[in-house]
């Protein structure tokens, strides 16, 4: 059923032609440029390390940090204290700006990341300028004159004392780190990172814990400012608090934005492009005018706005769109699928509620509600507006603790757990207003369904020690997008599609999880008529297939034709429970849906 | 530390308060309506003391420069603009208002720059001469961008303090100004001396808060912009055109930093990169107040003040770090009083940032 596709369009020995010729020019460059470019090309090096850390934060994450410049001063700060007035070794003085900068991370990030709206990027500059206060006034490191007489990194008996031994020695570090952190965007964790940005609901839906991920990309980004302060630190030979101050804090993330936060390449184009203009300005200038370093600012602050209005997405998107498209096709085969959940027999109750009772101040939502499901069947909740099926549907999906009564999952407690908890133990969901990652691919979307099934870490990401598992999840990915019909498109970015489209990749998305029970929140509102057959034939399809199915419904007809059971509320309390054709004929259905005189 | 000190603490941070107000005020404006978060509000309000200054020490102010420039710049792209959409026929009042319009204030000021000025006519002409900066800026470099992600207009924001205050720098030099005091009357209230200066702050940032808040309240275009404020898509529906509010929220925005300019310089030196921090610290009680009310936001920014001046009491080397690490805390407890369903939204307002 499912074919290869499309070759791809750029070739992979083309691919690779690509990759020599720009390390034989990097490698090159110091030989054909002067001294003072190489240093240039140095400093690009270290700020390219600290806005890659924004363009895995910011650009895949959404977490903005004005702050960057402070764990930037921590690994400096770190290894030229250790250096200088302890006397140890650079290499030391490395591990112990990482172990600084992580740790203060931790514990910054643990306070702060839960913060939502602008709290959050606040938070950072708040830190950021309190910790650089900390810099210029600490005695221990040298006050407002910093520390001097930094030694320069070893290797051996070799000094990188010149700008072109520290060239060879900085671009790997580099090269490597965007390597590292692109295999990383392509990984679980990575596709994680990727969801956070949209809100929290959905990524909790998929059994991702939004604040532990949120963390590590915090913690990450710290460790990569980090590993650039210690190259900078031994590069100058000197640091003093103005360098991370809440200005160099805010031009990383212009770096980020002007190089494209969206892209790895980004970091490295945009310390470049913010880098050379700066001190292109200093020598160009005074060709043209006698007020050159007065009027520096004016001109970069110019072109600066002129770069974001041209290209508002940053440099590599607007080149990349001009480029030949690169795109690698996943293998969609494997050897070892990913395993699924013992099948749970017909009949076994998976999920029952007793009595429970959510009130908000007043208004009692949830009454006294109770009813359960069996594996295998297709439920069918519906009710008037305002009948208290969304509250109930927060109470069952994690989002709400209830005010009394009890649920429990698969023979455990759960009304107290939180949404990416019980989507882990297997309830899946879609949501009523459609959440997708509208710029990710659907084949991406739907691979985050799998996140709770699968376990490759950060390490592994990186290090691409995970493909057999990835290829797994892709071949999973495919195989949902191909029961729901959509399998042609994998490619395409989700925002594309219609509106009954999006709700079939929500499905797909919900069964990648493999999960023990599906709930779908009002599938059929705002589709067309072909679009709920369409559906429809997708409910039944499973049902066929042993998958178990709650849906929250408005739409009667849809409902009545599909389920097996139907639970009927109103004003917060359970009025029917049973085959639909017994509940339609209900006269307290009837009149809920119909009024009083109806019935 | 005695009650004495304590109070005059008190009313030193309270007089910061109120100018965290002013200047907290103008930045949400300007955020609600436009998505800008508008870092060269800090900017405006140090040309506006530096115009004061020169001024006073009968030199014709640079800011006429910036103003011209400017003018000249936003033409320039209204012409072009024009030429592009093939509307050349508007040509003529394109540059009525961004040519004509804002260079008008600069013909009182250069006839009367040099002479012995009355301070309530400097003032006037200050306040005169900075009106027209923000709607420039606004058409030069956020127009072009509306739509874009919070974060670009931000960054953009950045860059435009850059060129602003370097410009600054340039046509005012490094030197700080303080202008006269505007009264020299005290108010003694036993032992307590409350200098008249403070009063002048305290009054203006009343007076001036009413004034908006009857702006919002009573008028249409009050209400235009805060239609736009609460909802883009539905006061465009309604007619309302998004660049006119956007240029209305930058005209409010630079009033607001000329007068808070004017009320500042007599009781600091202030420099021409001086407006920036002005600006965080009232940036950061805004958000202490939510970004969305003005009353928690005059409050945020009182609290800020009042920190502000006990900190620099307690410890001066440590001062911002007291300011700044204090905020962590009160921020997460303000995130915690905020209701989620809100950055949901946001949040997918945000989505394309990196399409």
């Amino acid at each position: 059923m499912r074919k290869r596709f499309a070759p791809r369009e750029v070739p992979t020995s083309a691919r690779v032609t690509m990759a020599f010729l720009a390390i034989v020019l990097f490698g090159a460059a110091p030989l054909a440029l002067g001294g003072y470019a190489v240093t240039l090309l140095d400093y690009i090096a270290i700020y390219g390390l600290v806005t890659l850390g924004l363009v895995l934060m910011t650009g895949a994450g959404g977490v903005i940090s004005f702050g960057q410049a402070a764990f930037l001063g921590i690994g400096a700060y770190a290894s030229a204290w250790w250096t200088t007035r302890m006397g140890g070794s650079p290499l030391v003085g490395l591990v112990l700006g990482l172990m600084a900068s992580a740790l203060t991370a931790a514990v910054l990030g643990a306070a702060t990341l839960r913060l939502s709206g602008h709290f959050l990027p606040l938070s950072t500059i708040a830190w950021g300028i309190a910790i650089d206060y900390l810099f210029g006034n600490l005695e221990a490191l040298g006050s407002h004159n910093g520390i001097a007489a930094i030694p320069p990194i070893s290797l051996g008996l070799l000094a990188l004392l010149s700008a072109k031994a520290f060239y060879y020695f900085a671009w790997p570090i580099l090269a490597a780190a965007m390597l590292l952190s692109s295999n990383l965007l392509d990984s679980r964790e990575g596709r994680a990172v990727r969801a956070l940005r949209g809100g929290d609901a959905l990524v909790e839906s998929l059994g991702i814990d939004p604040f532990r991920v949120r963390l590590s990309a915090f913690v990450t980004a710290a460790l990569l400012a980090a590993l650039a302060g210690w190259l900078y630190a031994h590069f100058q030979r000197v640091v003093s608090a103005t360098a991370f101050d809440l200005e160099a804090g805010i031009e990383f993330l212009l770096m980020a934005l002007i190089g494209g936060a969206g892209h790895v390449a980004g970091a490295v184009v945009g310390a470049g492009i913010v880098t050379f203009l700066k001190e292109g300005m200093q020598s160009f200038l005074p060709l043209l005018t006698s007020n050159s370093t007065q009027l520096e600012a004016v001109v970069l602050g110019a072109l600066f706005i002129l770069i974001l209005q041209q290209a508002r997405f940053g440099v590599v998107p607007f080149v990349l769109r001009a480029m030949p498209r690169v795109r690698s096709t996943p293998a969609f085969e494997s050897a070892k699928p990913l395993s699924r959940r013992a099948p749970i027999p017909r009949g076994t109750p998976l999920l029952s509620i007793e009595a429970i009772t959510k009130r908000f101040g007043g208004l009692v939502a949830v009454n006294d509600v109770g009813f359960h499901v069996n594996a295998g069947e297709i439920i069918g909740l519906i009710g008037p507006n305002g009948a208290g099926k969304t509250t109930l549907f927060n109470l069952v999906t994690g989002l709400d603790s209830p005010d009394k009564g009890r649920i429990t999952f698969l023979g455990q407690d759960v009304e107290r757990l939180s949404a990416h908890q019980l989507a882990r133990r297997g309830l899946a969901r879609t949501f009523q207003h459609v959440k997708l990652r509208p710029a990710m691919t659907l084949l991406d979307n739907v691979a985050l369904g799998a996140y709770g099934r699968t376990r490759a870490g950060w390490l592994r990401g990186a290090l691409r020690l995970d493909r057999s598992e990835e290829h797994a999840v892709q071949d999973e990915a495919a195989r949902e997008l191909t029961r729901v019909g959509l399998f042609n498109k994998w490619q395409e970015r989700a925002g594309t599609l219609p509106l009954g489209e999006q709700r079939l990749l929500e499905v797909a998305r919900a069964l990648a999880a493999d999960p023990a029970l599906v709930i779908l929140d009002e599938p059929a509102a705002g589709l067309r008529r072909l679009e709920k057959q369409k559906l429809a034939n997708l409910i039944k399809a499973l049902r066929s297939e042993g998958v178990t199915v709650m849906l929250v419904e408005h739409d009667m007809e849809f409902v009545m034709n599909l389920v097996d059971r139907v639970i009927v509320m109103d004003f917060g309390v359970k009025i029917a429970d049973g085959a639909p054709h017994a509940v339609s004929a209900d006269h307290r259905v009837r009149e809920a849906y119909l009024g009083s005189e109806a019935a | 530390m005695n009650l004495e000190i304590a109070l005059l603490l008190a009313q030193d941070g309270i007089v910061n308060g109120a100018i965290y107000v002013l200047v907290g005020l103008g930045i949400v404006l300007v955020f609600v309506v436009t998505r800008v978060i508008f870092v060269p509000f800090g900017d405006i309000l140090a040309y506006a003391a530096l115009t004061l200054g020169a001024f006073e020490r009968h030199r014709l102010p640079g800011t006429i420069w910036l103003v011209i420039t400017l003018a000249l710049i936003a033409s320039a792209m209204e012409i072009l603009r024009n030429i592009r959409a093939r509307q050349a026929e508007r040509t003529a009042r394109s540059l009525a208002l961004y040519g004509v319009l804002p260079l008008l204030p600069l013909v009182p000021v250069v006839a009367l720059a040099g002479r012995e000025l009355s301070e309530p006519l400097a003032i006037a002409l200050t306040l005169a001469l900075v009106l027209p900066i923000g709607p420039l800026l606004y058409r030069i470099a956020f127009r072009p961008l509306s739509g874009a992600p919070v974060l670009v207009l931000l960054m953009v924001a950045v860059a435009l303090h850059f060129a602003v205050s370097g410009l600054a720098l340039f046509l005012f030099g490094p030197e700080g100004v303080r202008t006269q005091a505007l009264t020299h009357a005290v108010i003694r209230l036993g032992d307590f001396v409350i200098p008249g200066q403070t009063l002048i702050i305290l009054v203006t940032c009343g007076v001036v808060s009413f004034l908006l808040f009857a702006l919002f309240t009573w008028t249409t275009v009050g209400k235009a912009l805060r239609a736009t404020a609460i909802n883009r898509q539905g006061a465009l529906l309604c007619g309302i055109s998004p660049s006119r509010t956007g240029a209305l929220a930058f005209l409010f925005a630079s009033g607001l930093a000329g007068v808070s300019g004017v009320i500042v310089a007599p009781i600091a030196t202030l420099y021409y990169d001086s407006g920036f921090i002005i600006g965080l610290k009232a940036f950061v009680g805004a958000i202490i107040g939510g970004l969305v009310s003005y009353p928690m936001a005059a409050l945020g920014a009182l609290l800020v003040g009042l920190l502000e001046s006990y900190a620099a009491f307690w410890n001066s080397a440590f001062k911002e770090v007291i300011v700044f690490s204090a905020l962590i805390p009160i921020l997460v407890w303000r995130s915690l009083a905020f209701a989620h369903p809100l950055e949901e939204e946001e949040a997918a307002a945000e989505e394309e940032i990196t399409a």
